[in-house]
């Protein structure tokens, strides 16, 4: 019986080879692009995360808390408001730094590096610039962060060595007008100043960073903000990037200090993607809902051709339910042709996107590939897209269909 | 399959039976298409219902069809009422007991002969695949098509075309063919050879043909005669066979001069 109403449905998209080829072709296109857009835009997502992951440190541990501390009215009076109050700046930093480094190391499986952050002015010939200084211990740093990797000139190691060595981003130096070798004046807000040598320059391509940030050994930054053996920052890098908020809740439960994970710090950028996924599968759903008043194009106009099959059908015993059944039919196979040759076309695009090399300028010159994400679950999406957006434009036809009275059409066509 | 001819106590019940039947066409003006109808066919008649143009025989055909509902009174199929039915069991019925010849052929322009006549027997689904071939192939003989099988409907002439629909009314076996016109578009020599088979339908195989017919000559040769005029039963006579043909035709031709 069901082949019966394939062959009936058959006969009738068979007979309408152009205009089927067409609606098949608006599927394809839909389902195609929205797979090859899908792939791109996955794909520069995966890719920017993966960078941002790469840059950042999985996991920051600060000396701030996210709660000011306990005040000692709140115990002594049963009601008590209070206003303005924030979490103190403590110049010791994370306290007993020793003993939490150790804690962090049996806890967390990665790599750790402590730094002590904070601002200053550095100056050489007339120039100012404000400048991050953040006091690092390089061994450590270069297994939590890439700038080693991002090192353009000297090295980060010196800093280990010499105690006045200072490494600026190159927007810095070119600010200042000072090259490696150079001696600046760094100056902080407590009237500290001290004569640091430029032995290395570094170029990350994050301007924030290029253009305000320097690196000093942790016991040189120690003695500039005068904070003895403090440090106010521990970044860590996990073996394992999905970890991070796990891992980043439980430091903060042991340790009771604020620790943000990658994906907190940067919680706005990925509220961004998801956005620019809703707008893509918005798009994505318009382009077949597009594709979709094709197909209810062709099989409302064969409904309407074929009043006269549909007239003697039910006379012969087809009941309205067949009808609907047949139609339906129609949309589903092209909407199911649709969908296969779009697969074809999406998987095309996907690879010829991804074969695509262009070259990047930036500091060397880079040859890359767009970045291109294959997932099934694209391909999913989209058939689901185009099979729904077909089943209704075979639907409304087909309800039409059912709806035809044999006798008006006999009687007419006698 | 169901055995040809009539069941067992089908003198008890009619095979169609309509009681009362009004149909009423509703619209800016509501036109009545037929009229308070009572009647009773039973297995094995040969029926033809006449009248005039617009005097409700084709209306009263698809009621007694299922193919249209009537506004008031109710059509019995072998003795079950089929106004509480749903339009899917009206179906059914109409698959399974009834089948239909049009004055145009309406068959399927994609399908050959052998495929129009097997898709009443696919949509029942009694028989396998090979029955329904060889099914059909014997039906498409038996009315001389037998060298027309694969052809499709734009490859045979209009008796031809005429003849596969009959074989696709007979497709199911029904007990009751329900003809509309049947020769209304055909040549005389195909109109005798669709009346012929008509004939011999209810005389060798003993079904029930009902035919709305405007061909004298052909309403001559049955048995039973209705004539309608506006909606309603003017005569209702049997000829026996010893009844000389010519008073069946004077007969309606009489109630044709008189109610024109």
């Amino acid at each position: 019986m069901i082949r019966l109403l394939f062959d009936i449905a058959y006969t009738h998209i068979a007979g309408r080879l152009r205009q089927t080829v067409v609606s098949i072709v608006g599927v394809m296109l839909g389902v195609g692009f929205s797979i090859a857009m899908a792939a791109l835009m996955q794909g520069s997502q995966d890719d920017f995360v993966t960078q941002l992951i790469d840059a950042l440190p999985h996991v920051s541990v600060s000396d701030e808390t996210r709660q000011p501390p306990r005040q000692p009215a709140l115990d002594r009076f049963d009601a008590v408001e209070m206003f303005g109050l924030k979490p103190d700046d403590d110049r010791r930093g994370i306290r007993n730094p020793t003993e939490v480094l150790a804690l962090l190391k049996a806890l967390v499986p990665g790599r750790i590096a402590p730094a002590l952050t904070g601002q200053a002015v550095a100056r050489y010939g007339g120039g100012d610039v404000g400048l991050a200084v953040a006091g690092i211990e390089p061994a450590a740093e270069k297994r939590v962060s890439r700038i080693a990797k991002d090192m353009r000139e000297g090295s980060l190691d010196t800093l280990a060595a010499d105690p006045n060595g200072i490494v600026i981003g190159d927007g810095v130096a070119r600010k200042l007008g000072a090259g490696l070798g150079d001696q600046i004046t760094v100056s902080t807000s407590r009237g500290i100043l001290k004569r640091l040598k430029i032995v290395g320059l570094f170029h990350t391509g994050v301007t924030t960073q290029d253009d305000g940030t320097g690196y000093v050994g942790l016991k040189a930054a120690q003695i500039l903000f005068e904070r003895p053996n403090a440090i106010n920052q521990i970044k860590i890098r996990l073996d394992e990037v999905g970890q991070a908020r796990a891992v980043a809740a439980r430091i903060e439960r042991e340790i009771g200090y604020k620790s943000l994970s990658w994906e907190e710090a940067n919680q706005s950028l990925l509220e961004a993607f998801k956005i620019r996924n809703i707008i893509m599968f918005t798009v994505v759903g318009a382009i077949l809902l597009v594709a979709g008043f094709g197909i209810y194009n062709i099989v409302s106009t064969i409904v309407h051709e074929k009043a006269r099959d549909i007239a003697i059908l039910k006379s012969l015993g087809f009941a309205e339910a067949d009808m609907r059944h047949i139609f339906l039919i129609e949309g589903l196979m092209i909407g199911v042709l649709g969908s296969a040759a779009g697969w074809a076309l999406g998987f095309g695009l996907t690879e010829l996107l991804g074969s695509i090399r262009f070259e990047l300028k930036g500091g060397l010159t880079e040859v890359t590939h767009l970045p291109v994400a294959r997932d099934p679950l694209h391909y999913l999406i989209a058939a689901v897209f185009a099979l729904g957006s077909a089943g209704v434009a075979g639907f409304l036809p087909a309800r039409k269909a059912a709806k035809v009275k044999p006798v008006d059409i006999i009687r007419g066509a006698t | 399959m169901t055995a040809p001819g009539p069941a067992p106590d089908a003198a008890a019940i009619p095979l169609i039976e309509a009681r009362g039947v009004t149909r009423i066409l509703s619209g800016a003006v509501e036109t009545t298409l037929v009229s308070d109808v009572s009647l009773s066919i039973g297995a094995g008649e040969f029926v033809a219902v006449t009248g005039p143009s617009g005097s409700g025989k084709s209306s009263l055909l698809y009621l007694l069809g299922l193919l249209d509902l009537p506004t008031a009174g109710e059509v019995l199929i072998r003795g079950r009422p089929t106004h509480a039915m749903d339009e899917a069991e009206r179906a059914a019925t109409r698959l399974a007991t009834l089948g239909f010849v049009f004055q145009f052929h309406f068959l399927l322009p994609e399908f050959s002969a052998l495929g129009n006549v097997m898709i009443p027997m696919r949509k029942l689904g009694r028989l396998d695949a090979r029955a329904m071939r060889e099914r059909a192939a014997l039906l498409l003989e038996q009315l001389g098509l037998g060298g027309h099988l694969d052809k499709l409907p734009e490859q045979l002439s209009g008796g031809q075309r005429q003849r596969v629909a009959m074989a696709r009314a007979l497709a199911n076996d029904p007990p009751v063919i329900l003809a509309d016109e049947p020769t209304g578009s055909l040549d005389t020599r195909s109109s005798a050879q669709v009346r012929d088979i008509l004939a011999r339908l209810v005389a060798e195989q003993g079904r029930t043909v009902v035919a709305v017919t405007h061909d004298l000559t052909f309403a001559e040769a049955m048995r039973r005669r209705i004539h309608l005029v506006d909606g309603r039963i003017v005569s209702d006579e049997f000829s026996p066979a010893a009844a000389g043909p010519q008073a069946g035709l004077n007969q309606v031709a009489q109630t044709q001069a008189a109610t024109s």
